[in-house]
């Protein structure tokens, strides 16, 4: 292996990487505000890049009904629980946001698989289609539970994994699916070619750190947002509404998921039980990160990004392997550095 | 009500009764649940027992089958030797997961093993030496032919026979010294830790432990099916044991063959029914699977077998009838000096100063009562003297030796023993059981003398001595109930019984009154009396006054963080500065 070939593994590296860093990002946010380890965080990949491949070729994808249902299971949530204190002001917020908005987003779809639309503006509705899933999948698993332990927050998010995986098999089928990039151009730099494709991922991932970064550190309406993961009775008595948050970071976390999902399906081929795999590559860059530390997060997805790289350049076969069994030298290294949190009480 | 002695008799002849006259393609669904019983029995264990999970138990099965699959079809080696292999491997990998994993909080194991398992069935599927995604077929059969013949219900048998002696052994494991232990692990490590329990050790042997129960798991499928591939060891598989162990309710050992029943035949229900009804494009099952799960998370968090447990009639624990038995209590040191010494003791929370430059010493034998208004750094003391919490600067001396950074089972070993400002009981163990657990220390024996029942002799003692002091604290009404029931009084009451059981020189006692009636008050009292009368010495945290002033020798004021005065009441109650601080108009 000569430089040039190790330029161009590290700019593929961390082109996954960047994508992995905003699913980690994902991750640890959505942990920091509700302690959920989000698992089901891929699905959210698989449902926009598929979403995303479907519309570019002229068809509606099953989503829309995944999000209609949610949108009504929801509705009926807040209904049952509003019902008693006949709260008209909450019965039409969720009705707007869990039946007008995805009917509003269906119908636009709909349209999108009709006529022939520009990428971009098929990229714009595939996210839309997933965004809402997120704060519906809090309200309907977790918001009854929010009082639960890690593991068993934990152990629900699987079972959210289950039904997704079970119905983007029927939204998608067995098959595979690649689409065009968005940015077709690309320029070469000093032997190495760039695609714009991959410039795009640096873009998004740039931003979205950077926004994550401003509203965590910089506002106060972040710091709220952590606050309540700490101490979420402390943070309502300060005021803070811990199940908006709740909802916020879903919401977030759905839209960065979708996000990578339109950009990866131009990278590489994603199926339907792809998101697995994809969310557990974030999850290691946001274990480097000990889970709560975004920096260290996003410097762990990119490595991570790297090593698949390069070990898929040696020795294509155990790419898979040799990067979730990375996962050992990581707590390895983690429990040797954190001594201190024997003691700690699981909850 | 049943006795629990005949439900268990009347469940194996029913299971019997099945594995010899059902059809045969029963008889592999009654194997394949007796194999997944005995992995997910080690789910409930860590899950519902322990508070810590696994996302990889099904890789463990593989290692177990793959490695005796390797041996036996690829080297022709014996099954035996591949057995030898199985749990060499299983075990192993999952001892070294968890010597790695526990020092970080539990969900590090969840995540871990995840990521591991996935890791893992990439391997199985890749490495062409060990036949890749095909596997390996042609395992030999176990050299007893007869146990294949008839649809193979012997071997269906033999599975059962280890699955029920595996959870036979667990169950005696829980009901045993190490056992309560891990009971306390959900809700009370440092509870458990101050009473000399090595917690981070602990939840590393019991996942070994079910680590080596998934390679067995492993080791019978290889050879009951003749074939490996990587399929079954999978992700899929390994949520699904955890569902096992959820459905069938987490907290209950027996709950594992429930709930490897349930999901099992819920599969197979959604397998055959869904495709009718739905069509066969999506996994419809999996998505129904996980909605109930959701759902009993939700609804019904402890499972099925609650439910049943309550039809079930469990016998209550035998207390050896001798009252005493009490544990031998340190002989005084002979030095001249001091029982416990603080110098210049301080700990920070970030900026803030708990406990700031506080000197005092006590005297072996006495009782010094350590007071202040909320805040004023008391328990923050406690916590500092049994190393909970480390020093900030300064030194604890305990007989002339430094304590302070030598870590709470020392502390606890050399003597000294703790109630806790919070309760910190174990609601779901009886109150012996719960007092039971001051008795750590005082015994030797292990989980596997446990399973053998090895530990009788040993257990009888630790009982007896943690009845002699539940009787001492007047809680004998109460004995065999779940201390969680009990009032928080009480509870604090049961705290002080755990804490006498190791028969301490030194008793911390974190505002042991609180919640006490005036009578109950009165016999604390005087029990903590005849202690200091025993030689005890007794350093207590407390707000009532009149309680503490007619007890104490001596008494250590705090405001913020620093000592304020120190005497004897008579000194206290007229210090000028403590009842501007503190006592106010009460001391007038």
């Amino acid at each position: 292996m000569d430089a040039s070939i190790a330029a161009i593994l590290l700019q593929d590296g961390l082109t996954n990487g960047a994508i992995y860093m905003l699913l980690a990002l994902a991750l640890v946010l959505v942990f920091s505000v509700t302690r959920v380890l989000f698992l089901p965080q891929g699905e959210f990949v698989v449902f926009g890049a598929l979403g995303f491949a479907l519309l570019l070729k002229g068809q509606l994808p099953g989503t829309v009904w995944l999000l209609l249902t949610f949108g009504a299971m929801t509705a009926v949530f807040d209904v049952a629980a509003a019902a008693p204190r006949r709260r008209a002001a909450v019965l039409l917020r969720t009705a707007a946001l869990n039946l007008a908005l995805p009917s509003a987003i269906a119908a636009a779809a709909w349209l999108a698989s009709r006529h022939p639309v520009p990428p971009s503006l098929a990229a714009l509705i595939a996210v839309a289609l997933v965004v809402p899933l997120g704060p519906m999948i809090y309200r309907i698993g977790f918001m009854p539970m929010a009082h639960a332990s890690i593991l068993t927050l934990m152990i629900i998010g699987v079972t959210v994994h289950f039904i997704l995986v079970g119905m983007s098999l029927f939204f998608f089928g067995p098959e595979g699916m690649r689409a065009e990039p968005l940015v077709g151009a690309g320029f070469v730099f000093g032997g190495l070619i760039i695609s714009g494709q991959s410039l795009l991922v640096y873009a998004v991932a740039a931003a979205v750190a950077a926004g994550l970064y401003l509203l965590f550190e910089r506002s106060v309406y972040g710091k709220a947002l952590r606050a309540t993961a700490v101490n979420r009775t402390g943070a309502r008595l300060a005021g803070i509404r811990t199940h908006v948050a709740g909802k916020l970071a879903f919401g977030l976390a759905a839209a960065i998921g979708a996000v990578c999902g339109v950009l990866m399906v131009s990278l590489t081929t994603v199926y339907y039980d792809s998101g697995l795999a994809i969310g557990m590559r974030g999850f290691i860059g946001a274990v480097i990160g000990a889970l709560v530390s975004f920096p260290g997060a996003a410097a762990g997805a990119l490595a991570v990004g790297a090593v698949e790289s390069f070990v898929s350049f040696f020795y294509s076969s155990m790419k898979d392997a040799a990067l979730f069994l990375l996962i050992i030298p990581i707590l390895l290294y983690l429990s040797m550095s954190r001594p201190g949190a024997v003691a700690g009480e699981e909850e | 009500m049943i006795q629990r002695r005949t439900a268990f008799c009347t469940g194996l002849a029913a299971l019997a009764l099945c594995i010899a006259i059902v059809p045969a393609f029963y008889v592999n669904l009654i194997a394949y649940i007796g194999l997944y019983s005995l992995v997910a029995v080690g789910l409930v264990l860590l899950t519902g027992v322990a508070g810590v999970t696994s996302f990889g138990q099904a890789a463990f099965v593989g290692i177990g089958a793959y490695a005796t699959a390797a041996l036996t079809a690829l080297l022709g080696w014996s099954p035996w030797m591949g057995l030898l292999a199985s749990l060499a491997f299983s075990g192993v990998s999952a001892l070294v997961l968890g010597l790695i994993t526990f020092r970080l909080s539990g969900h590090y194991l969840a995540l871990g093993t995840m990521s591991w398992g996935l890791g893992l069935y990439y391997m199985m599927g890749n490495f062409e030496a060990l036949g890749g995604h095909t596997g390996i077929a042609g395992v030999p059969r176990l050299p007893w032919q007869w146990l294949y013949a008839h649809a193979g219900r012997a071997y269906c048998a033999l599975i059962w026979v280890v699955a029920v002696a595996f959870i036979v052994a667990v169950e005696r494991m829980l009901a045993s010294r190490k056992g309560r232990a891990i009971r306390a692990l959900k809700t009370g490590q440092q509870m458990a830790e101050s009473f000399g329990v090595n917690t981070y050790w602990l939840k590393v042997q019991i996942f070994t432990l079910t680590g080596l129960a998934a390679g067995l798991s492993g080791w019978l499928y290889a050879h009951y099916i003749g074939f490996v591939n990587p399929t079954p060891f999978g992700i899929y598989f390994s949520i699904e044991y955890l569902f096992m162990a959820v459905l069938g309710g987490a907290g209950y050992v027996w709950g594992a063959v429930v709930g490897a029943t349930a999901i099992t035949l819920l599969r197979h229900l959604l397998q055959d029914l869904l495709p009718k009804v739905l069509g066969s494009a999506g996994n419809f099952d999996i998505v129904v699977l996980g909605a109930i799960l959701m759902f009993v998370l939700h609804r019904a968090r402890n499972g099925i077998a609650p439910w049943l447990a309550r039809r079930i009639h469990a016998p209550r624990l035998a207390v050896p009838s001798r009252l005493s038995r009490l544990m031998p209590r340190r002989p005084p040191g002979a030095s001249g000096r001091p029982l416990l010494e603080l110098e210049h003791v301080t700990r920070r929370f970030g900026g803030l100063v708990a406990v700031n430059d506080l000197s005092f010493s006590m005297q072996e034998g006495e009782i010094l009562g350590l007071i202040g208004p909320n805040g004023a750094g008391k328990s923050t003391t406690f916590n500092l003297i049994t190393n909970v919490l480390a020093t900030s600067a300064g030194s604890v001396r305990y007989r002339g030796r430094r304590i302070d950074s030598i870590g709470m089972r020392a502390v606890a070993r050399m003597g000294i023993a703790r109630t806790f400002q919070h309760v910190q009981i174990v609601p779901g163990m009886t109150v012996l059981e719960n007092v039971a657990l001051g008795a750590y220390l005082h015994g030797g024996k292990g989980l596997a003398a446990a399973a053998l029942r090895l530990d009788r002799a040993e257990e009888a003692g630790l009982l007896a001595a943690a009845a002699a002091q539940i009787r001492r604290v007047g809680l004998e009404e109460k004995m065999h109930e779940p201390a969680g029931s009990l009032a928080l009084g009480q509870q604090r009451l049961v705290e002080v019984a755990r804490a006498l059981v190791p028969a301490p020189s030194l008793l911390l006692l974190d505002e042991p009154a609180a919640g006490l009636r005036h009578l109950e008050k009165q016999q604390l009292a005087s029990l903590l009396k005849n202690l200091r009368a025993e030689g005890v010495s007794i350093l207590l945290v407390e707000h009532d006054m009149d309680f503490v002033m007619n007890l104490v020798d001596n008494l250590v004021v705090m405001s913020f963080g620093q000592k304020l005065a120190c005497g004897t009441p008579r000194e206290i109650r007229s210090n000028p500065a403590v009842i501007e601080a503190y006592l106010g108009g009460e001391a007038a």
